[in-house]
Formats: C-alpha cells, sequence, structure tokens
C-alpha cells in the first residue's frame, strides 16, 4: 500500500487512507506458514529432547547396534532427498507456467515419498518382529515416537501433496494455488532438514555409541 | 447384546459412568439440565438460532469472536469458582475428626478441575478474547490475518471446554492435580477416564491456542495501519505481541509433554514410567518449559491493558514508553529460563538450582521497572477513579504483594521448606488474581462500551471491586500463616484442630468472593437494563488515547471506513489535539471475509474424536478423523472467501453515526 504519511499539500496532517487499496489475497500467508513450521519445529525438538535423555536407556534390550540396518537407512535418506529435489523442479515449472510438467514433477516427488514411508514401515515391521517393540525400552519408546512422528508428516504431505495436484488439475496454476504450492514445497524441505537431524542423531551416532 | 459388541460400540463407558451415587453431582446435573433445557427452549421459542449460527458462530468478525472468548471465560469462571467454594468449605470442615462433606474420590477431581478450568477456559479465554477484540482496532486494522483460523481456534477452545464440562457428568475427571504428574497420571494409578478427559480437552483446546496465537502474531506484524511503526504500537498491542510469541514458542511443548503421556497410557511406552527406562522427571520438566511461559501469556497482556487504563485515567503519555517495551520483551525471553524453579527439591544440585533461582529473581527486575513506569505515570496526573483505574490500583498493591512472595520463593534454600505447601498456594493466586483477573476485569470495564455502546453501571462495579479485593486478601492472606506454618497442598482432612481459625477465615473470604462475582453479573444485567442511561454515541467514552477509540461504538463490521494513518505514539490523542475531522464523504466499498461454518464443524469433529478416544469408542474417534480431513480438505476447494461490503452501506453506516454524533452535541 503506497499512502502519503507526509503532510498533504495543503500543510493539513493527514489521519486516513483516501484512496486505499485492500491488502492483496495470501498477504500473511508466508510469515504465517513460517511462524507454523517454527512451532512444528518445536515438536520436533521436544522429540529430539527426549531421545537425547532416553536415548540410551536400553533396558537389558536391543540397543541401535542390534537394530539399525545403516545401508537400508542410507536407501530411504535417499528417497527423501531425491523427492525434496523433484520438488525443486516443480516449482521451477511452476514458475514457468507448465502445468504438465508441474503436475509430473509433484507426482513424482509423491512416488518418492511413499517409497520413503514404505521403507520405513518395513523397517518398523521388522524392527516390531524381532521383538523391538515401543514398549521394550525408553530408547524405542522414544526412537519410534521421533522417527514415526517424522513420518506422519511425511504421510500429511503426500495427503496435501495429492490435494493439491487435484486442484492444480482442475483450476490450474492460479495465484492461490501457487501460494499453496509454495507452503507445501516449503513444509517438504522442513521435513528434509529434519531427517537429517534423525538420520545423524537417531541412526548414525546411534550405531556409534 | 453381547459384552463384546456392548463394547465395541460404547468402549469402556456404560451406566455405571455416570456418577449416580454422588448426591452433590446428581444435583448439580439437575441444575444444569434444568437450567440447559430453559435456555434451549428460549432460544427456541424466541427463534434465535438461525440469528446466532449466522451472526456469531459462523462469522470470522475478530470483534464477536473476542465477545464470545470473553463469554466463555465468564461462564467458566462460575464452574471454576465453584469448585473453589467447595474446596475452601471442605478444608474449612474438615476438622475434629470430621471427614467434611467431600470424599476423596470426588475432592481430589475438584482441585485439579479447579486449576485446569481457571487456567485454561477461564484466564486463557478472557485474555485472548481481549486480544481479539482490541488488537486489531488498536493499529487500525480490518481484522486478523486469518479470519477463518480465527473462528476455528475458537471452537477448538470451547471443544476443550465442553469435554472438561462433560467429565463432571460422564464418568470423573482426572484425580491427579492441573499438571498430572507421573507416575501417578500413567495408566497403573490412573486407570479411569479422568486423565483421559485432560489430555483430550487440553489437545483439542491447544490447538485452538496454538493458531490463535500464530494468527494474532502475523496480524501485528503485517496488518498494522500507515505509520504505525513498531515503536508506535500501543503498549497492549506490545504485550499482545509477546504473549503470542510466547504462545507459539510454548504451546507446542505442551503438546508433545501430553502426546508422550498419552503413548505411555494406550499404548503401553516408557516415557514417563519407573521402569524400562523411563523418566518421570523429564515430564516435569517439560511441562513446565511449557508451563512457565503460560504464566507469562496470561499476565503480559494484563499489563498491557494496565498500561492502556493507567495512562488513560491519568490523562498523560505512558511514562517511560520504550522502558516498558524492553521489559515486556526482557520478560518474553527470561521466562524460557526459569522453569527448574517449580521443583528446586527435583535434586539437580546446587549449581543448577542457583541458576534458576538467580534468573527467577532477575525477572522482578523488568516487572519492578513497570511497576514504576505506571507510579509515574499516575505521578501528577489527573486522576480519574473509574472502575478500570481502581482494578489497576488493587492490581499494583496486590501485585507487587505476591511478586515479593515470589522472589522468596525463588531462594532454593527457602523453597526446599515452602514447596507445595500452602504459602505457594497463596503466591500463585496472589499473582494471578491480582495480575491476571483484575486485569482482566480492568479490561472488560474499560473496553465494555467499544464493544456495546454504552458502559458498565459503575455502583455494581464499585460494589464487585470491593468485594472481590477484600474477599482476596481474606481468602488468601491465611493461607501464607498456614503455608508458613509447614501445611501442604492438596489436603482434605486435618488434625490439628489450631489450624482450623485460618481456614475458617479462609472460607470467609471465598464467600466474599463470591458476592464480588454476584455482583458482577448485577453489574451486567443492570447496565443492560440501564443500556438507554448508559449508553455512550461519542465512541470515545474515557477520553481515551488509542485508534480503537477512534471509530464507533460498537465498531461497524469494517471497523475503519478509513484506514487511520498514525504519526505518534497514542494516535487518537494525536489526531483529537490536532484537530482531526471525521471523513464525512468519499467512501468506498470494503473488501472483508465472508462468514464460514467449517471451523464449528470442524471443532465438532474434533470434540467428538477426543470424547471416542477418552471412551475407547474407536470407531468415533476414527469416523470423527475421516470427517474432519473430509471437511478439512473440502474446505481449501472454496477459493471464495471474501466479498465486498457495498459503498452504499458504508455510507449509510457512517451517516447514521453522522446523525448520532450531531443529536450528542
Amino acid at each position: 500500500m503506497t499512502i502519503a504519511v507526509n503532510p498533504s499539500q495543503t500543510g493539513e496532517p493527514v489521519f486516513y487512507v483516501a484512496d486505499e487499496h485492500p491488502h492483496p489475497e495470501g498477504y500473511s500467508t508466508s510469515l504465517g506458514f513460517w511462524i507454523y513450521l517454527m512451532s512444528d519445529c518445536l515438536i520436533f525438538a521436544m522429540l529430539f529432547a527426549a531421545f537425547g535423555v532416553l536415548g540410551a536407556n536400553y533396558a537389558a534390550g536391543p540397543a541401535p547396534k542390534d537394530l539399525f540396518d545403516l545401508d537400508l537407512v542410507a536407501v530411504n535418506t535417499s528417497m527423501l532427498l531425491l523427492s525434496s529435489i523433484t520438488y525443486g523442479f516443480a516449482m521451477l515449472t511452476m514458475q514457468q507456467n507448465k502445468i504438465a510438467q508441474t503436475q509430473m514433477w509433484l507426482l513424482i516427488t509423491g512416488l518418492f515419498g511413499a517409497a520413503f514411508i514404505g521403507i520405513e514401515l518395513t523397517e518398523f515391521a521388522h524392527m516390531i518382529h524381532e521383538g523391538a517393540t515401543p514398549q521394550r525400552s525408553a530408547f524405542l519408546s522414544a526412537f519410534f515416537t521421533l522417527v514415526g512422528t517424522h513420518g506422519l508428516h511425511v504421510s500429511c504431505g503426500l495427503i496435501w501433496l495429492v490435494t493439491l495436484m487435484v486442484q492444480v488439475w482442475r483450476f490450474g496454476l492460479i495465484e492461490a494455488n501457487r501460494r499453496r504450492l509454495m507452503c507445501l514445497s516449503m513444509f517438504w524441505h522442513f521435513l528434509d532438514v529434519v531427517w537429517i537431524g534423525v538420520f545423524t542423531f537417531v541412526y548414525l551416532l546411534g550405531v556409534l555409541r | 447384546m453381547s459384552p463384546d459388541l456392548l463394547k465395541l460400540i460404547f468402549g469402556r463407558l456404560g451406566i455405571d459412568s455416570l456418577p449416580l451415587h454422588e448426591p452433590i453431582l446428581v444435583g448439580t446435573f439437575v441444575m444444569v439440565a434444568l437450567g440447559g433445557t430453559a435456555l434451549l427452549a428460549g432460544l427456541t421459542y424466541f427463534r434465535l438460532w438461525g440469528y446466532l449460527w449466522r451472526e456469531w458462530f459462523t462469522t470470522v468478525d475478530h470483534k464477536r469472536i473476542g465477545i464470545m472468548y470473553m463469554i466463555l471465560g465468564i461462564v467458566m469462571l462460575l464452574r471454576g469458582f465453584a469448585d473453589a467454594l467447595m474446596m475452601r468449605a471442605q478444608q474449612a470442615l474438615a476438622f475434629n475428626g470430621s471427614e467434611g462433606f467431600l470424599p476423596a474420590h470426588h475432592y481430589d477431581q475438584v482441585f485439579t478441575a479447579h486449576g485446569v478450568i481457571m487456567i485454561f477456559f477461564v484466564a486463557m479465554p478472557l485474555v485472548t478474547g481481549l486480544m481479539n477484540y482490541v488488537v486489531p482496532l488498536q493499529i487500525g486494522a480490518r481484522d486478523v490475518s486469518f479470519p477463518f483460523l480465527n473462528n476455528f481456534s475458537f471452537w477448538m477452545t470451547v471443544g476443550g471446554a465442553v469435554l472438561v464440562m462433560l467429565s463432571l457428568f460422564i464418568g470423573e475427571f482426572a484425580r491427579t492435580g492441573w499438571l498430572a504428574y507421573p507416575p501417578l497420571s500413567n495408566i497403573g494409578y490412573s486407570p479411569d477416564v479422568g486423565v483421559d478427559y485432560y489430555i483430550w480437552a487440553l489437545q483439542v483446546a491447544g490447538v485452538g491456542t496454538t493458531l490463535s496465537g500464530i494468527n494474532l502474531i502475523c496480524t501485528i506484524v503485517k496488518l498494522r495501519c500507515p505509520g504505525m511503526t513498531m515503536m508506535r504500537m500501543p503498549v497492549f498491542t506490545w504485550t499482545s505481541l509477546c504473549t503470542n510469541i510466547l504462545i507459539v514458542a510454548s504451546f507446542p511443548v505442551l503438546t508433545v509433554v501430553l502426546a508422550l503421556l498419552s503413548l505411555d497410557r494406550y499404548v503401553g511406552t516408557n516415557f514417563f514410567t519407573n521402569d524400562f527406562g523411563g523418566s518421570p522427571m523429564m515430564y516435569v520438566n517439560l511441562i513446565w518449559i511449557w508451563g512457565h511461559p503460560e504464566v507469562y501469556i496470561l499476565v503480559l497482556p494484563a499489563f498491557g491493558i494496565f498500561s492502556e487504563v493507567t495512562s488513560t485515567f491519568s490523562g498523560k503519555r505512558l511514562f517511560g514508553y520504550t522502558s516498558m517495551v524492553y521489559a515486556t520483551v526482557v520478560i518474553t525471553i527470561l521466562s524460557y529460563l526459569v522453569w527448574l524453579h517449580h521443583f528446586f527439591t527435583m535434586g539437580s544440585g546446587a549449581s543448577v538450582n542457583s541458576f534458576f533461582g538467580i534468573t527467577t529473581m532477575i525477572i522482578s527486575i523488568p516487572t519492578g521497572a513497570k511497576m514504576f513506569n505506571w507510579l509515574f505515570t499516575m505521578y501528577r496526573g489527573r486522576i480519574r477513579y473509574e472502575l478500570p483505574m481502581l482494578w489497576t490500583i488493587a492490581f499494583m498493591l496486590t501485585f507487587v504483594l505476591g511478586g515479593m512472595t515470589g522472589v522468596l520463593l525463588a531462594v532454593p534454600p527457602a523453597d526446599f521448606v515452602l514447596h507445595n505447601s500452602l504459602f505457594l498456594i497463596a503466591h500463585f493466586h496472589n499473582v494471578i488474581i491480582g495480575g491476571v483477573v483484575f486485569g482482566a476485569f480492568a479490561g472488560i470495564n474499560y473496553w465494555f462500551p467499544k464493544a456495546f455502546g454504552f458502559r458498565l453501571d459503575p455502583f455494581w462495579g464499585k460494589l464487585s471491586f470491593w468485594f472481590w479485593v477484600t474477599g482476596f486478601y481474606m481468602a488468601f492472606m491465611p493461607l501464607y500463616v498456614l503455608g508458613l506454618m509447614g501445611v501442604t497442598r492438596r489436603l482434605r482432612v486435618f488434625d490439628d484442630p489450631s489450624l482450623q481459625i485460618w481456614f475458617v477465615i479462609a472460607a470467609i473470604g471465598a464467600g466474599l468472593v463470591a458476592l464480588g462475582i454476584g455482583c458482577m453479573l448485577m453489574q451486567f444485567a443492570v447496565s443492560f437494563l440501564k443500556r438507554e442511561q448508559l449508553k455512550d454515541v461519542t465512541g470515545d467514552p474515557w477520553d481515551a488515547r488509542t485508534l480503537e477509540w477512534a471509530t464507533s461504538s460498537p465498531p461497524p463490521d469494517y471497523n475503519f471506513a478509513f484506514t487511520p494513518v498514525v504519526h505518534d505514539n497514542d494516535a487518537w490523542w494525536d489526531m483529537k489535539k490536532r484537530g482531526y475531522q471525521r471523513p464525512l464523504i468519499g467512501f468506498k466499498s470494503i473488501h472483508m471475509p465472508s462468514s464460514t461454518g467449517t471451523g464449528i464443524i470442524l471443532a465438532g469433529f474434533a470434540t467428538a474424536m477426543g470424547f471416542g478416544l477418552i471412551w475407547y469408542i474407536w470407531w468415533l474417534s476414527a469416523a470423527s478423523f475421516i470427517a474432519m480431513l473430509a471437511v478439512g480438505i473440502g474446505h481449501t476447494f472454496n477459493y471464495h472467501r471474501d466479498f465486498d461490503i457495498p459503498a452504499d452501506d458504508v455510507i449509510r453506516t457512517e451517516d447514521a453515526r453522522t446523525k448520532l454524533l450531531a443529536g450528542a452535541k
């Protein structure tokens, strides 16, 4: 909004905006979404803290060395990192207004995301099958909750992704949809960053311990 | 029907879940049922449902949502205060072999519910309601950043309150104290639904609080009118900004800690258990990392209210505006560095306790600076002893007292003696009632004429004021004495008859507060009946200083026909001083958000989901969750959420005001 805050030509102070334009739609959205992401970040911070406190309390049960298959986790990590890159491509093609390509990259992102969830669930199932259940020790409670919360976020992201693909398909790359894709993009990259924390602190340091 | 099928349909809910053996609860239920039926019948008879739905339940107008928050807070105050009266009566009676009138099972629920309700469903709605109503007006905005989210947040808070109220008649509430420490709150020691009611009520309401925090931060950062730089914002807006930052930075912690507790209870994980490596003290740490900022979430807006009131009723610019802002910010930061003082007795060692003891004492410095700023604002001011000012003076005296006992408690060796004693109870009631409750009452009396166009009756207001203040001192000063004598909190019966007199005095004090609340309800009723006499057409009944007084009372839907431009702190005062003329022509159509029922529907499903989880009615939870998802996603397919108020309507509204103002002169 551009208005004259300075005194008008007659020297009288201006106390109101005579010719006003409303704030554009979505004016506060990116700030609001950032703040939301930071509050979500705090949720992960707390779960990391809980893992930090309880992470070595094995209660005579299995330890990270007995459980983690780093090769599988590496594959899984690459799934998520690749999905971030492909989401980046989706945003680039969105900027160029190429609907079909945007949709294609979104689809690929979704497939990588689904693969990530699939591998994670396989890992969980394997651990539970071996008796390393969330109930077995405080370490496992904290592990399943932290990694599971991240997985839950990715799953929500997938539902959101599908919703947006439908909306782009029906309404095109209109301003509102671009804004939504931008928000999901921030969300998706945020989850990537969190996963790097999980990979480092939970898996790598866990195996070293 | 087979028991298996019954269990599938009703979970663990059965006829025996109804507290039919507790005469107090049955009596309460009969009263509530009769009152509720009368209310519903009245609404139906006067055909008010459509009006309520269209104009209030689905509204996205920050002013109406603010008023609904206030109503919620006041209704829940009655419930929370009824609990307080029961506790005071129980403790005054339970001497010389008497067991009092409350069985342990019931008494423990009463003190838990009292704490939970007063903090989450009285203090929070009152504070949020005032912020919602006032902040957009003070910054010259038309609404908040996310109006739909605002409506949704409100209904989630209501959802939480509904769950707490349901626990009164269906099942029971937690018997753990208001923070539900494990291992007591874990499934082994609290296998009933009480703690589950606690968890899901707070989770549902917590979502609303967090979202409303995000919303108000965005509003203050993005929607200030031209010329209103950060350092020209009214102090109430500043304290609201800091409070909402605290909300966003602390409520997720509560969400996590309650989620972990629910995992322990529902899934059998070992976060807070005694064995398998769990750590109950981690719960205590985490919940206070939320809990201490929460204290400041409540009191900072109250500080803002007192700042507005002091400068308005002293007829002076606030003394030390800049220092007030910095003091607020410093308190915001420090509030994260003191949480451990709630459990010095944990045994974390001398260095850790010293650190937290010292940070706690440091908080009294910015708070003291504020106190002096208010005093210097009053110094040589032309003070008008209207109701908001009376509450402010009562606050200044009471809060200083509470602050000093707080500094005493901040000394770790002293705390080892006073921990969990009635001295602590007296201390935090001293600061929360003296700060937050008096602040809310100052705010209600101050802004009521803005919201409704007529003042509150001063006679009943003053009666309420004096009952409240004397009642507060009579109720809580004896608790300091008892605490120093070593009486711990949450006791139901006493052996030492020499203590009884103090509890009797405290009970009389609670009775006086009850009269204060009664007078306040009378004040609302009388003011409504005398609304023609108490009417204010100017929109500025107190000769006030900030922008909310620049528009009519009540303000039109769009708040300001033209967005104001600010040149100074105390923008409205500046406008009045420099001969501002209200514009009479040139009105245009105004872009506004449309009402929607999505918020209340989503919150309704969330509440149903919570109820299902509490009673293990899994199909209900799953169905509600899927419904929530469907409604939420469906809502995003609606791209047309705004409309224009036509210029003709604006002209009509503004012309009506012009006529009123001319008539007043």
